[in-house]
């Protein structure tokens, strides 16, 4: 069995891996990813942990992540869908309708 | 024995039929069938004159000197207050009230029974005319309107149908109103009219504030101060010395009321409507033009005759305008070739005889006049309307001619008119008229000499009229010739009603050598002498002899003016033309008409017009320029100021209060760059920060995990 070092390692490295591109990319279905590669980061985790204490929660906690990140997935990609019929756009800094 | 029987106590309902009927019309007439029309108006005015007729019959049969009925329905107007001339202060009112008497019997039967002979000719007449609901409509508003007038018993309501009259007049005139002559003539009547009507009204207001009444009379009122009607008041006035014979007053009050007449009854200077009011259709010219409207001046003279009496400057001036319209109208109606047109210079003639009877103070012998013109002079207009309808619309006699054997009926029943008219015995227009010219001869040999003339004219147009129609070669064309036809029997038979009338309607009034003169007698009471002292001397009884000769005189001269006319245009031993060219200058002016429209053009109508165009002037000008468009700059510059506040002041508030926040919010606002990834960098740092301060004790948050 793998010592814990690793699995946080993954998680560690996927989570900066995230939030860079979070950072940096403008397209949002590229951010979207990203967070998607967060919330996994994230799941890596508590799966790692729930197996180290043999508590089940972490894994049911993952679990609901997963949904949870189908649904914001859907609810995003719906928005940018909607949004590039209007702008014809799917660039972050391209959104400035409310900036005055 | 004061007269009493339903029908005098219900005078109200004379008027109120056609009334009735011409509200049914306005309202509904359009949907109304033509017979259902018919039987309604005809019928209301039908109505109209069974009452007229019992009302009569029933004041008829109380004693000569108690022959008045009068009822008044309630308070119409009551003004309050009023100071009179003599500086009294009175209540004033003015009745809705009837007043029959021997005057307005004689007005009643007259314009109910000829009206109704006329309903029943228009009937046959209007019957293929469209708006045939509206005409009838109109003609028993003119009928209520004339019965109002007629049986009012004070001025003011006589007044209200005296309009009425007048309006019926230009909606009739101008009954084929697509036409532009009809309508122009409608207005022409009614702008004239209005003229008249000033006076009138005036001499309302000066009887008022003199006498403080309007009433008539208060004869056969029981339940009102003795002297509240004008015939009263005047006797108590003279009684009491404030004011005697020839008053400037008086003359002033009939001076005034006789401008109101000569407009309604067309006399000079007023009488240029009538001749254009022909463009209405003939029964109109017959009933309005004819018969009775245009006698409604005559009809009001006499009615105020108390005041004529004492007004001798103001008689003199009736009279002489009545003899100068009596050879005036007759000269140019001698020349004119449209039929109706010579019936309308006719009627102007014969209302001048009547006014120059009133102005010889023979008030009975004008009424008389009246009343035998009304039934010729109807029937002739009548008879006219009849050869119009033969003649396919034509109305031009010199288009005419031989129409004796065609429309027999027509034809013979106004032979008997025109002879009616031109005074030969014993037909009706001989008898009154030399009761006017007997009374003229004693007033002034002059007036007697111009009746005479005009009588001898009135002969010779009449039967110029009467050959150029009936007899002789027919000189209209084919298309005309071939649909002559006489009239159908609801024409015909008014004519001959009318025709038996002009025979003998004058035998009521014979003159006093041959019988006594029934119609004077009649009349009595309703004009007894006022101002005793001053007619005494004039009371000179007319002897025998005189009396022959006048009567002798007016014989001979209608038969000379029927031998002239027979001459001219039957045998045509004389040649018109010869006359026309021989007086060429002479016979241009008056086949003009004396060119009197062109000067009332001149005179007064383009300086109207004038008046007009300066004060249009002025709008565009002054009301515009000035007025509206000074306006709007004013208002252009308010907004331009209120503008600038705007911008300046208010917006600068605001955009104060904006620069302010922005410049209190440096240097914090450059945080805020909008940029999505600025944000995500800054929680990230954030977290950092966080993790570092907190990640001493984070062994003390796993173990406690754990």
């Amino acid at each position: 069995m793998l010592p814990i070092g690793h699995y946080l390692f993954l998680g560690l490295a996927l989570f900066i891996i995230g939030v860079i591109g979070v950072v940096t990319r403008r397209n949002v279905i590229v951010i979207l990813m990203s967070i998607e590669l967060i919330l996994n980061a994230v799941n890596i985790n508590l799966v790692a942990f729930s197996r180290l204490y043999g508590a089940v929660a972490g894994q049911v906690f993952a679990l609901f992540i997963i949904a949870d990140a189908a649904a914001e997935a859907a609810v995003g990609l719906g928005i940018i869908i909607a949004f590039f019929r209007n702008r014809e756009t799917v660039l972050e800094d391209e959104m400035d309708l409310l900036k005055w | 024995m004061t007269p009493a029987g339903y029908f005098l106590e219900h005078l109200w309902l004379i008027p109120l039929f056609p009334l009735v009927t011409a509200a049914v019309m306005l309202f509904i007439g359009r949907r109304l069938p033509n017979a259902t029309v018919s039987v309604l108006c005809v019928g209301s005015v039908g109505l109209s004159f069974v009452f007229a007729l019992g009302a009569v019959t029933q004041l008829l049969s109380a004693d000569p000197e108690y022959r008045v009925a009068q009822h008044i329905l309630f308070e119409w107007l009551t003004p309050g207050q009023m100071q009179l001339t003599t500086g009294h202060l009175i209540r004033f009112t003015a009745d809705w009230g009837y007043l029959l008497d021997p005057l307005s019997s004689v007005m009643v039967l007259v314009v109910t029974g000829v009206g109704f002979l006329i309903h029943i000719y228009s009937v046959g007449y209007m019957g293929h005319e469209g708006g045939y609901y509206r005409f009838f409509g109109y003609m028993n508003l003119f009928m209520f309107s004339m019965l109002m007038l007629v049986l009012a018993n004070n001025l003011l309501l006589m007044f209200v149908g005296w309009e009425g009259v007048g309006l019926c007049s230009y909606l009739l005139i101008g009954f084929y109103f697509l036409k532009k002559s009809a309508s122009d003539a409608g207005k022409k009547a009614f702008i004239v009219n209005r003229i008249g009507d000033a006076g009138f009204i005036l001499g309302i207001l000066l009887t008022a504030v003199t006498f403080g009444t309007i009433r008539f009379t208060s004869a056969g009122l029981t339940n009102v101060a003795a002297d509240s009607g004008i015939r009263q008041a005047l006797e108590a006035v003279l009684g009491t010395h404030a004011l005697a014979a020839g008053a400037p007053v008086f003359t002033t009050i009939a001076l005034l009321l006789f401008v109101g007449a000569c407009g309604k009854s067309a006399q000079i200077p007023l009488y240029v409507w009538l001749p254009d009011a022909m463009e209405g259709p003939t029964p109109v010219s017959a009933l309005i033009h004819a018969a009775t409207m245009v006698t409604a001046g005559v009809y009001m003279v006499v009615r105020m005759n108390a005041i004529y009496q004492l007004a001798p400057l103001a008689m003199n001036v009736v009279a002489v305008v009545g003899m100068v319209t009596a050879i005036f109208a007759a000269s140019m109606a001698l020349v004119q070739n449209d039929i109706k047109k010579v019936l309308a210079y006719s009627t102007i003639s014969q209302l001048g005889y009547m006014f120059l009877a009133l102005g010889a103070g023979a008030f009975a012998a004008g009424i008389f006049h009246l009343m035998t013109h009304a039934f010729f002079k109807a029937l002739l207009f009548l008879g006219a309307g009849s050869v119009i309808h033969a003649m396919s619309g034509e109305q031009d006699i010199q288009k005419m001619g031989g129409l004796w054997e065609k429309i027999p009926v027509t034809a013979k029943t106004f032979y008997v008119a025109a002879l009616a008219i031109a005074g030969i015995p014993p037909l009706a227009g001989f008898f009154s008229k030399d009761e006017i010219l007997g009374h003229a001869f004693e007033t002034h040999p002059g007036l007697w000499a111009v009746g005479l003339a005009t009588a001898g004219m009135t002969a010779f147009y009449m039967f110029r009229l009467v050959f150029l129609t009936f007899f002789g070669y027919t000189r209209a064309d084919d298309h005309a010739q071939r649909h002559i036809h006489e009239s159908p029997q609801t024409m015909t038979i008014p004519l001959i009603i009318l025709a038996v009338l002009s025979v003998i309607g004058g035998w009521i009034g014979l003159p006093a050598f041959l019988g006594g003169n029934q119609f004077e007698k009649f009349l009595k009471p309703v004009m007894p002498r006022v101002g005793l002292e001053a007619e005494a001397a004039k009371a000179v009884p007319q002897t025998s002899p005189t009396e022959y000769f006048l009567m002798f005189a007016s014989i001979a001269i209608a038969v000379a003016g029927i031998w002239l006319a027979y001459e001219f245009y039957r045998t045509k031993r004389f040649a018109p033309e010869w006359v026309a060219r021989k007086m060429s200058g002479f016979y241009r002016v008056v086949f003009h008409k004396y060119y009197i429209d062109e000067i009332y053009d001149a005179l007064f109508v383009n300086r109207t017009k004038d008046l007009g165009t300066l004060l249009g002037q002025f709008d565009a000008k002054v009301i515009d320029g000035v007025g509206v468009n000074g306006a709007g700059w004013l208002a252009r510059f308010g907004s331009t100021l209120s503008m600038w506040w705007d911008k300046w002041i208010i917006d600068g508030l605001l955009n104060f209060g904006a620069k302010l926040t922005q410049l209190l919010s440096f240097p914090i606002r450059f945080l805020q760059t909008g940029t999505f990834s600025s944000y995500a960098l800054l929680i990230l740092v954030g977290l950092a920060i966080l993790l570092a301060y907190y990640g001493q004790h984070l062994h003390v948050v796993l173990r406690g995990a754990r």
